[in-house]
């Protein structure tokens, strides 16, 4: 795919996030997304304060924290989809590959950052439309059914709907409906998947798909998933980032926050204190 | 628009288990059973008069049978009834009337909906609100007075210079007419469009714009593609109520058609509608033969927006079966 054979840039990090990376991991990582000294408003209330952390290429990163702490309204800031939302702002710097992600067109930065959301959102059209649906609007030159056949590859659920590809997208099941919304982010060929709780409305074997799922596409896409779900972010992600009223507390390596938790708090929130 | 298919709520398994004493002191059944009357009245207020309509017209229907529905000739004197006219001029001017308002009423819900801040869009609902409440012989004065005298002056004039050459626009501007009285039913039905199709607009899940959105669609894009057409079913809906409005309305067509039971195909010729011809005769029809044939235009009336409303539900099946993400009606 696109994304694996495209060059990692490296990035300059801000000092926090490179010297913790760069400790834990000899080589330098390349990041595909930085994100520094990130504050964040809704109207008034700021929800985010002073967050800068590296999202690295070809990596699952995931962001963990109590409800409330702003770890969704972070992953909405990297594809910009906090702007459907009025009166929300931001100050500080997001890049993509090396770019401020604020000033390229919203439309193109969506296509290369793409999104499955907390409860799995098909369309109300067949299951090939709905995979299609982003090669279409974005005018792809590919074969369309050559596309969305990989696609539903990638996401592990062409077995299960080769044969029924028009039926419609709302007669599977819900764990095959989250797979699906994988399958129509992928269709564009993202560089980065953002995940928003993904599991939070499936049982538990769709769950264990997903998380199967995830560690496999790490190898096409750079994914960073929100989950409340503690033993997810270990069993799937590289590296960790856990969040406390709209602070960064902690952000490394996934083994590392979850053995030898380097703050307090972490170490209270993990061992199930409070949260 | 959900249709609610009213499925009487059956005893189930937990009301099963108790004894219908015990049901009906806890209130359950009770609730059932008055609730149950209420819906049933419907049916029951829709059979009388489809039962009064029909044997109120015996004499009509077995002096002119099917001859009812395809003659023209409506002459009170010798006693002839046909009701083609004026199920020409129904049909007619609600077509005009939906042709006009479903293309502007929809485009102003999608503004105020998906685009106008949620300031305006509540203001203008409330505006949009009252127009629905004006009352009809309201937008009859505004026709009589504004609208026909435009159109006599200067809209009729211009379509037959520019677009004489169809029959649709030939013969004199009176100023009165079919496209007039389409005019006024469509300023009639607009705030019902619009107003219906804003609500379930904005009930569309944030969810499916967001999904649209996610994939590198413009906002454009994911209004037309992704969020009017999960409303589907129910734009069709506010468009069905406008269309049962625009069949049935009375005071205003009256009072802008032109009251001549004529069929032609300019939409500048005056015409006759069913409701407009009951109104205007029905207190002073002396013949028992008048009445009737009267009232089997009631009738027809009745079976027109039956079959349309039909028709139009049968469209919504069979297009929405994959497509829409509510009402599946």
């Amino acid at each position: 795919m696109q994304a694996s054979v495209r060059p990692a840039l490296s990035v300059n990090l801000p000092p926090i996030a490179t010297s913790a990376l760069a400790r834990e991991t000899p080589e330098a990582l390349a990041m595909r997304m930085t994100i520094s000294k990130l504050d964040f408003f809704y109207g008034p209330k700021q929800t985010l304060f002073d967050v800068s952390m590296g999202i690295a290429v070809n990596k699952v990163t995931s962001l963990i924290g109590p409800s409330g702490c702003g770890k969704s309204t972070l992953l909405r800031t990297l594809n910009r989809m906090y702007e459907t939302i009025r009166g929300a702002r931001l100050r500080g710097e997001i890049l993509l590959d090396g770019q401020s992600i604020l000033a390229q067109d919203v439309t193109a930065l969506r296509r290369r950052v793409g999104m499955v959301f907390q409860r799995p959102n098909p369309f109300p059209k067949s299951i090939f439309d709905n995979v299609a649906y982003g090669l279409k609007i974005n005018g792809s030159k590919l074969p369309i059914s050559d596309a969305v056949e990989k696609s539903l590859r990638h996401a592990a659920l062409w077995d299960e709907v080769k044969d029924h590809l028009h039926k419609s997208a709302y007669e599977l099941s819900g764990g095959q409906q989250q797979r699906l919304c994988i399958a129509r982010a992928l269709a564009v060929e993202p560089e980065v998947l953002l995940l928003d709780e993904p599991c939070s409305a499936l049982d538990p074997i769709s769950t264990a798909k997903i998380e199967e799922l995830l560690v496999q596409l790490k190898d096409i896409c750079t994914i960073t998933i929100v989950t409340h779900n503690m033993q997810q972010a270990a069993r799937v992600s590289d590296f960790t980032a856990f969040l406390l009223t709209g602070q960064l507390i902690e952000f490394s390596p996934t083994p590392q926050l979850f053995t030898t938790p380097g703050d307090p708090r972490t170490e209270a929130y993990i061992t199930g204190r409070f949260g | 628009m959900a249709t609610t298919t009213t499925i009487v709520p059956s005893a189930g398994p937990v009301a099963g288990s108790r004894s219908f004493l015990s049901r009906l002191r806890e209130g359950d059944e009770i609730a059932r059973m008055i609730t149950f009357l209420f819906a049933a009245s419907v049916v029951l207020v829709t059979v009388l008069l489809v039962f009064e309509l029909w044997q109120g017209s015996v004499l009509a229907r077995h002096k002119f049978g099917f001859n009812f529905f395809h003659t023209s000739v409506w002459d009170p004197i010798f006693e002839q009834f046909g009701a083609l006219p004026f199920i020409y001029g129904t049909l007619v001017t609600a077509a005009v009337a939906l042709l006009i308002a479903v293309p502007l009423g929809i485009g102003a819900a999608i503004f105020l909906a998906e685009l106008a801040p949620a300031r305006v869009s509540d203001t203008l609902e409330f505006f949009i609100d009252l127009l629905a409440a004006v009352p009809s012989v309201i937008y009859g004065v505004l026709g009589v007075f504004i609208v026909v005298p435009l159109m006599r002056q200067y809209v009729q004039p211009a379509l037959k210079h520019s677009l004489g050459f169809l029959p649709l626009f030939q013969g004199p501007a009176y100023g009165v007419g079919f496209l007039t009285a389409g005019i006024v039913l469509a300023i009639m039905v607009i705030p019902y469009i619009i107003s219906v199709s804003r609500e379930v607009l904005l009930s569309v899940p944030r969810d499916q714009r967001e999904a649209a959105l996610s994939l590198g669609a413009t906002r454009w894009e994911s209004t037309w593609k992704v969020v009017v057409p999960f409303a589907r079913a129910g734009i069709f809906g506010s468009i069905f109520l406008a269309l049962a409005r625009a069949l049935g309305e009375t005071m205003a067509v009256t009072m802008v058609i032109g009251n001549t039971p004529t069929i032609s195909a300019s939409l500048l010729s005056p015409g006759y509608s069913i409701a407009a011809v009951i109104a205007n005769e029905f207190t002073e029809a002396t013949g028992e033969l008048h009445t009737q044939s009267l009232i089997e235009l009631g009738l027809v009336l009745f079976l027109l927006t039956f079959l349309l409303n039909g028709f139009a539900r049968l469209l919504i099946v069979t297009t929405s079966r994959r497509g829409s993400g509510m009402g599946n009606v």
